[in-house]
């Protein structure tokens, strides 16, 4: 397959990587055995959001089904960062592409340990960073406010010389702000959209939310135009590399982002409808325009 | 004796409807699974019709639907279906020839019981499905066995010819015993306090079942349904709070789990 590119000096042989906690390597393993190292879907594994501490998720239920898409709200379960460390990046080690680790935390003190943690580790090749968590001194979503993203990233970035990724949220006004706050603070990519927030109401309960979690996020197909107006807006105001994603479902939605301006793409939702869904989108994006 | 699962081919495969079976409230498809390996008793499969998925109600369905297999043979497919929402709705129109998707077998199903316990199976609803596949294999191995299935009334009553001779209780009198199938199971219990129950139903049926056992220390394995996206353990969607105070993923350490892992077995956001 065509299509080799060059992203943050990660050599990906596709421009198609999984969107950050839409895919469970181990888990699917353990589903689809070693069919899943020959055959990967994805030219990065990009791992679900850890935390220092672990975390055990939102009460169910966590998903609700919506036209064109879904609302999750899973609430980062996790092992923690030493049990992630200790357990899953042995197994993750062993996939055939590079690994890149998504982590958070709610103050700038627990996400410079994480990434210190996962900077000394030679196995990962790079960093995302979630900021679509609120500060819990200032209650603001960190990746919301180009102010709060320069002071967490001016604390973050001296710690690794891995790549490092922001992790653009979709619930702010201005999109491109952040973006920019975050390239003049050093981030080496944003990636972007993250879910919109979004809620369900209950079926019998008037005005209560059907999640445990209260309010969730959006994804699918019916975000992917609101995906490419971000991107298109980011691109303009920023030159580092962007991983774009948001509803994208194949080969020609892939195009579209790229055009719009990513230099890669994560596919998410969709890999829950087909497992083998970036592989399929990395070949249809590499077939000759028609 | 264990049953073990093979590994799901990974990826989904297109199928196509072969056969398409009406039973009173419910229908059965029968999909040419010609290449994919036998499943075990439990286990399910995600199922998503090929054309128009999507623009049912509220331009649903999107996600694949999670559905126990019913029944297996060579080369085959059984799934029992019954009309509850845009998924179901979509997959019920289908028609031999037809193409679906199709991801499986998948999850942890059911064990047989340990040598000389005889099994009980206690069904309610769709959930006859997994009892079914059950009861062939147990027959299969020379394990005794008996059904109990409950239903709401005469039409659903007629899921009852999927299984064997089972013992039939409606909600409404209108065939069998005039009560809960929890009454059959209590009673059946008297009379043999060793066997093993195996369950499937709706969450207040499994949970009483749950209830029943652990009061008179009966094994039991359960087979849980939860809203899920994936069925692979990718979405973290499915899960159940556990005895021990963490989640369990439905799709992967399920569907059958034993009920002493269970503090309740009614299942948060089942039915969306």
């Amino acid at each position: 397959m065509s299509g080799a590119v060059d992203f943050c000096g990660l050599a990906l042989e596709h421009p198609v990587i999984n969107a950050s906690g839409t895919f469970d390597a181990i888990a699917a393993q353990r589903v689809f055995g070693d069919a899943l190292l020959a055959d990967f879907p994805f030219s990065a594994f990009v791992s679900k959001t850890i935390t220092l501490e672990p975390r055990a998720g939102n009460p169910p239920p966590r998903i609700y089904e919506v036209a064109g898409g879904m609302i999750n709200s899973i609430g980062l379960p996790n092992r923690g960062l030493a049990g992630y460390l200790e357990h899953d990046l042995p197994s993750l080690a062993a996939l055939p592409v590079p690994l890149i680790v998504n982590v958070m935390g709610s103050v700038a003190d627990e996400v410079v340990q994480l990434v210190e943690a996962v900077d000394a580790r030679a196995e990962i090749a790079a960093i995302e960073l979630n900021v679509s968590c609120p500060n819990v001194k200032t209650g603001l979503d960190i990746g919301a406010d180009p102010d709060e993203l320069a002071r967490l990233l001016a604390a973050v970035r001296p710690r690794t010389r891995k790549p490092l990724i922001v992790k653009l949220t979709p619930n702010t006004a201005d999109v491109a702000r952040v973006a920019v706050a975050a390239e003049a603070s050093g981030a080496d990519a944003v990636s972007l959209i993250n879910t919109l927030r979004a809620f369900a109401a209950h079926s019998t309960r008037p005005g209560a939310p059907w999640l445990g979690g209260g309010t969730g996020g959006q994804s699918g197909p019916a975000v992917r135009h609101v995906a490419l107006a971000q991107i298109a807006a980011v691109a303009r105001r920023v030159t580092i590399p962007i991983v774009g994603m948001g509803g994208i479902q194949n080969g020609r939605h892939a195009r579209e982002a790229l055009d719009a301006g990513a230099c890669i793409v994560a596919v998410g939702t969709e890999s829950f409808r087909d497992p083998l869904a970036g592989q399929r989108i990395a070949r249809e994006l590499a077939a000759p325009r028609v | 004796m264990t049953w073990t699962a093979a590994s799901a081919p990974l990826g989904r495969r297109r199928i196509t409807v072969s056969d398409r079976r009406t039973y009173g409230a419910y229908g059965v498809l029968v999909l040419a699974d010609t290449n994919g390996p036998d499943p075990q008793p439990g286990q399910f499969y995600m199922l998503a019709a090929v054309e128009r998925w999507g623009g049912g109600a509220d331009e649903r369905p999107f996600l694949p639907r999670a559905l126990s297999v019913l029944r297996a043979e060579p080369g085959r497919a059984h799934f029992m279906l019954e009309d509850v929402g845009p998924g179901t709705d979509r997959l019920l129109e289908l028609a031999v020839g037809d193409d679906v998707w199709l991801l499986g077998p998948l999850g942890q199903g059911f064990q047989p019981p340990e040598e000389g316990r005889r099994a009980i199976l206690c069904g309610g609803g769709v959930g006859t499905a997994p009892l079914a596949i059950l009861e062939d294999a147990l027959r299969a191995a020379g394990t005794a066995s008996v059904a109990l299935l409950g239903f709401r009334d005469a039409p659903h009553a007629q899921g009852a010819a999927l299984l064997g001779d089972p013992r039939v209780a409606t909600d409404d009198g209108s065939v069998g015993h005039h009560g809960r199938v929890t009454e059959l199971l209590s009673a059946e219990l008297d009379a043999d306090p060793h066997a093993v129950v195996y369950s499937c139903g709706p969450p207040p049926m499994l949970e009483a079942v749950r209830a029943i056992c652990e009061a008179r220390g009966v094994p039991a394995q359960l087979a849980l349904e939860s809203g899920m996206a994936c069925g692979f353990g990718a979405c973290y969607g499915c899960v159940v709070p556990t005895r021990d105070g963490s989640y369990i993923r439905v799709c992967v350490d399920g569907p059958v789990v034993d009920a002493d892992r269970l503090d309740t077995a009614l299942v948060a956001g089942a039915g969306h």
